[in-house]
């Protein structure tokens, strides 16, 4: 079977409601053939609720994952969960092991899971995680949820990725304070300290407070929420809080900036992605000793037909809606 | 772009030990796969339906526990209910060769038993795996 023809045999899977439709066309876009797919399916999308969940390693993110997972259920959607684990930098392999915290949905039919390895991408999403996405919005699932370890860009790109941002944190631990430092604060739409059964749970909840406090939040203020994700417990309202969200981006009109975001996101990464490959090939070609690192930059940019930009204006993400007080 | 493997390392059944499907899965790992663990205490039904999502290459089910007889054919007959055959299913566990010889017939493509090197296992599973996916793309 060429191409074009297993692509249509995989439309007809798709659109005949498969799992395994959906399952192989997901595998289609991680393999840089999904144009034709999406360019099938995109006029479908844009009908789910998309949940990020960022958050330090450990803190609950999958337990999190699977009790909002029954949640959704409960009210009779349809769910979707993309959790991303990092590929080994050295052999390219990953381990998933996620699932382990999902298993009693593994039979569910209206419940469908992927794990995806990052594969070297840069901000700690897979290449293929937007696809994935509009996959399976266009499959008709209702609500999906991503799960990402928070380590540096990824909590950046799931909050331009979701409509609303779920950051996770735990207590008695360093990571999340270092997380709250590290800029965090500025794209939650909802906090959660998990594990509240935890004694220090508490101290956290008043060091977010606080921390918060020093921040301005234009329109949403993020709502803050403990939950043991073991019991359940704080579930109904974590997913109370969601929806809390959902309707003020509704009534504020943002939400149509949101969908905008999350397309200008995919549209960054597909360009960047191949930018960065032609930028690959220049800089093996083009690098040679001799001159400056500037005048070597120069070169590579102009072979692109780009004349080099002076300026320093900082690069500020949109999505970013809160300042430090005083500083803006 | 060319995709790594994808496999599944399940445990079936009461069968709380899981050292050896963890030696197994970082095996995989460090040969570029992407390894994906269900964790204890799976139906056939959920590892195959695992199986079916991830859109896996493959499926290795350890099992310690003396039920073999039973879970591996019952995984056997889930792929062909789902019409997932192409998907490679190979174990391995505490398993007598006659028995080994028996699952083989009935359809396991491979059976490992313990002190089976990890090199054979990673390069049964590249290249029973590698045909399935020049197949299915
Ligand atoms: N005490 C307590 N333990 C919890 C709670 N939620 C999760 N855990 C435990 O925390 C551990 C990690 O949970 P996961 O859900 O795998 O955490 P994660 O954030 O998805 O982890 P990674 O994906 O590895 O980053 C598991 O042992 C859970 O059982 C909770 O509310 N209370
Ligand atoms: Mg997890």
């Amino acid at each position: 079977m060429n191409d074009t023809d297993a692509g249509a045999a995989l439309l007809r899977q798709f659109e005949a409601r498969s799992p395994r439709g959906l399952a192989r066309a997901i595998s289609y876009a991680e393999s840089g053939r999904g144009a034709q797919l999406i360019r099938h399916l995109f006029a479908r999308t844009g009908r789910s609720m998309t949940i990020g969940l960022t958050g330090p390693p450990g803190v609950g993110k999958s337990t999190l994952s699977s009790a909002l997972v029954r949640k959704a259920r409960s009210l009779g959607k349809t769910v979707g969960v993309v959790s991303v684990d990092p590929s080994s930098p050295f052999s390219h392999g990953a381990l998933l092991g996620d699932r382990i915290r999902l298993t009693e949905h593994f039979t569910d039919s209206g419940v469908f899971i992927r794990s995806m390895a990052s594969r070297g991408h840069l901000g700690g999403l897979a290449g293929a995680t937007a696809d994935a996405v509009l996959l399976m919005d266009a499959f008709g699932l209702d609500v999906i949820l991503i799960e990402t370890v928070g380590v540096g860009q990824s909590e950046i790109e799931i909050a331009e990725l979701a409509h609303t941002t779920i950051v996770a944190l735990q207590p008695g631990s360093g990571d999340s304070i270092q997380v709250l430092k590290a800029g965090i604060m500025e794209v939650a739409d909802v906090f959660v300290v998990n594990k509240k059964d935890h004694p220090m749970a508490n101290q956290l909840k008043r060091e977010i407070r606080s921390m918060m406090e020093m921040l301005d939040f234009s329109g949403w203020v993020p709502e803050l929420v403990m939950t043991q994700a073991t019991s359940g417990e704080g579930i109904d309202e974590l997913w109370a809080a969601i929806e809390n969200h959902v309707a003020y981006l509704q009534k504020s009109g943002e939400m149509a900036e949101k969908r905008l975001e999350a397309f200008t996101h995919q549209v960054r990464q597909l360009a960047l992605g191949h930018l960065q490959r032609k930028l690959e090939r220049e800089l093996r070609s083009k690098v040679a000793e001799g001159i400056d690192p500037y005048a070597a930059a120069d070169r590579v940019l102009q072979s692109f037909g780009v004349t080099p930009e002076g300026g320093d204006e900082p690069i500020r993400p949109p999505h970013v809606r809160a300042s430090v007080k005083g500083l803006m | 772009m060319s995709r790594p493997l994808r496999v599944i390392i399940a445990k079936a059944g009461l069968d709380g030990h899981d050292r050896g499907a963890k030696v197994i899965a970082r095996a995989l790992r460090d040969a570029g796969m992407e390894v994906i663990y269900t964790g204890l205490f799976q139906t056939p039904e959920q590892i195959v339906q695992t199986a079916i999502q991830e859109d896996a290459d493959g499926i290795g089910l350890s099992i310690l526990s003396g039920a073999h007889m039973t879970l591996f054919p019952l995984i056997v007959e889930q792929l062909k209910a789902q019409g997932a055959q192409d998907i490679v299913f190979f174990g391995g566990g505490t398993i007598p060769p006659e028995d080994a010889d028996e699952l083989r017939r009935r359809g396991v493509q491979a059976i490992f038993t313990p002190g089976a090197p990890l090199s054979e296992i990673v390069s049964f599973v590249e290249h029973e795996c590698g045909k399935r996916r020049e197949l299915v793309g």
